[in-house]
């Protein structure tokens, strides 16, 4: 479970956070949902200990993310951030295998191969394994990414907007590993989307934020509805039924 | 792929032996055997032994340099390196004058020109990474800033020497290899050793820090840390060299752009031995050439500085800033 308790965050002088309290249950999917500048992404980089909040707290599992050693937490917490550029050259193996640092400190034995193997097949890479991640397209490397984070084998991962930059069938594509990793992997998938149909077609739980509170929390059948997100959003929002799941339709 | 990287490596190794044994025995003008045959060898071993250490200093510092900068265009020099070494010697020249100099000269000197480069890194990385805007780039831009604060010092105080002071001074701001001190070398090679070995056994830290910052704290690195133990590591390496043969600007540069090809990949347990070695076999080879064939020892800075820094441009050009 990840617990937030009492957390805010101020830059300079712009308001950014809180003061948020949120439980995020063990398994599933849960998804931030909110207007530009709602503090989606500040919450999620806290929790990940990317970033220190002013005050309050969050435990991940029964870990303090400040206080606790960055290794251990690293053991069960991964986060995965949208802008991803650096200069070293390395192949898609190579990435996936420094997602096993926390474990192996380098010396990849077995059980770390097969972790990476198992992380490859999970997101087809399989086949692109030994190409450098500077020849990929960019959805592909979006997915070498989320390999990197799964092979972390970590019981939390959070993903700061995994969609970002994707086409349609790429970002259907990445719902369905990251909905398939809390299935069959048994992780907490936290995932920050833009799309809040994304949100309504794959998360257990939806939390809606607005000016850096907590607007809503629940499962997305509760979450998205025309009251709701026209609420959140600011803008006119009805909901109609597809599949037996929500979709909201704000085009007009 | 590994097979290929170790015939690269054995490669580019067998050329630095090579290059090495070609400066020791070529065009000995002493009768082979005698005594000065073999006081001209043990001079030129001093040169070799010059070449390996700056060879060493330049290419594995700015390899790791890159990595935690995370750039490939920077290098050591960027952070006011070449222009604090500038006006210690200047600064020396102008205060005691350029006897007081010429008679210090020595091991002790090298070692506080040395120890003074690495503290004001270390304060300099120190104080910048404790502040709360804590970013790498305010860091080079710091360093930049300095380095023409010291350039125009040493310049200020050039124009107030004495041509024969400022003729002193010119001779010592350029890098020789030939007339490096001797006395001082096992203290370099001692230093490279130790260097070398906390980096070797920090190399996959250096892959992880390489990533970036958020990558690297999500894998359990402590960031900040990292980068600045191998901040200072570089500029211990770094003064060794300069302390040793005076600043050479791009010559990490070209060493490391060369590994990075040469190698394809990233990966520090392959980088680092491989801008060892390229560093060497360049650096030797280019010595051979320029002082045994051409006769232009004197000239061997200016020639790698020419070519270094045409690569520089060309690869600006090519790339752009990245």
């Amino acid at each position: 479970m990840i617990t937030v308790s009492n957390l805010t965050k101020r830059y300079g002088s712009v308001h950014a956070l809180g003061p948020v309290d949120l439980e995020i249950p063990r398994g599933g999917v849960t998804a931030l949902i909110g207007p530009n500048g709602a503090g989606k992404s500040t919450m999620l980089t806290i929790i990940g200990r990317l970033l220190s909040g002013d005050s309050g707290r969050v435990e991940v599992g029964d870990l303090d993310v400040v206080t606790a050693d960055s290794r251990e937490l690293a053991k069960k917490l991964a986060i995965l951030r949208q802008e991803n550029h650096f200069v070293a050259r390395l192949t898609v193996r190579q990435l996936v295998g420094l997602g096993r640092f926390p474990h192996s400190r380098g010396r990849m034995r077995p059980d770390d191969v097969e972790a990476v193997d198992l992380a490859l097949e999970f997101l087809d890479l399989t086949p692109l394994q030994d190409r450098f991640l500077d020849e990929l397209s960019g959805g592909q490397r979006q997915r070498a990414y989320v390999a990197m984070v799964l092979a972390q084998q970590t019981d939390y991962v959070l993903l700061d907007e995994p969609l970002n930059n994707l086409d349609m069938r790429h970002a259907v594509t990445m719902m369905r590993q990251l909905r398939r990793a809390a299935d069959e992997l048994g992780r907490t998938v936290v995932v920050v989307v833009h799309d809040v149909n994304f949100a309504a077609a794959y998360a257990d739980l939806v939390v809606a934020m607005v000016d850096g509170r907590i607007a809503h929390v629940g499962p997305a059948r509760e979450v998205i509805t025309p009251y709701v997100l026209t609420e959140v959003f600011g803008t006119p929002v009805d909901v109609i039924e597809h599949r037996d799941r929500p979709v909201a339709v704000y085009y007009h | 792929m590994r097979s290929s990287y170790r015939a690269r490596l054995i490669g580019i190794s067998v050329l630095a032996i090579l290059a090495a044994v070609a400066i020791l025995f070529y065009g000995n003008p002493a009768p082979a055997g005698s005594r000065g045959y073999w006081t001209i060898v043990e001079s030129r071993m001093v040169s070799v032994g010059t070449i390996l250490i700056v060879a060493f200093c330049h290419g594995v510092g700015t390899v790791v340099f890159h990595a935690v900068t995370n750039n490939r265009i920077l290098t050591p020099s960027i952070l006011g390196f070449d222009a604090l070494y500038r006006v210690i010697q200047t600064g020396l020249v102008f205060f005691f004058g350029a006897g007081a100099v010429a008679a210090s000269d020595g091991l002790l000197k090298v070692v506080v020109q040395s120890v003074l480069m690495v503290a004001f890194a270390t304060l300099l990385y120190g104080w910048l990474f404790s502040g709360t805007h804590a970013s790498l780039h305010v860091l080079l831009l710091v360093g930049v800033v300095l380095g023409m604060g010291f350039s125009s010092l040493s310049t200020f105080m050039q124009r107030l020497l004495t041509p024969s002071e400022f003729d002193i001074l010119t001779a010592r701001l350029f890098g020789h290899i030939s007339v490096s001190n001797v006395a001082y070398l096992p203290w370099g090679a001692l230093v490279c050793v130790i260097v070398g070995a906390i980096l070797w056994r920090r190399r996959h830290v250096l892959d992880v820090v390489s990533l970036g910052r958020e990558t690297a704290i999500s894998l359990g690195v402590a960031y900040r840390r990292e980068v600045v133990i191998a901040l200072v590591l570089v500029a211990v390496l770094i003064s060794v060299s300069t302390s040793l043969v005076g600043p050479m600007t791009f010559l990490g540069f070209v060493v490391a752009l060369l590994t990075y090809q040469i190698v394809g990949s990233s990966e520090h347990t392959r980088t680092l031995p491989m801008a060892a070695a390229v560093g060497a076999s360049t650096l030797l080879i280019a010595y051979f050439i320029l002082r045994h064939l051409f006769y232009a020892a004197g000239l061997i800075n200016v020639i790698i500085e020419l070519v270094g820094g045409l690569v520089f441009l060309g690869y600006l050009l090519r790339k752009g800033l990245r």
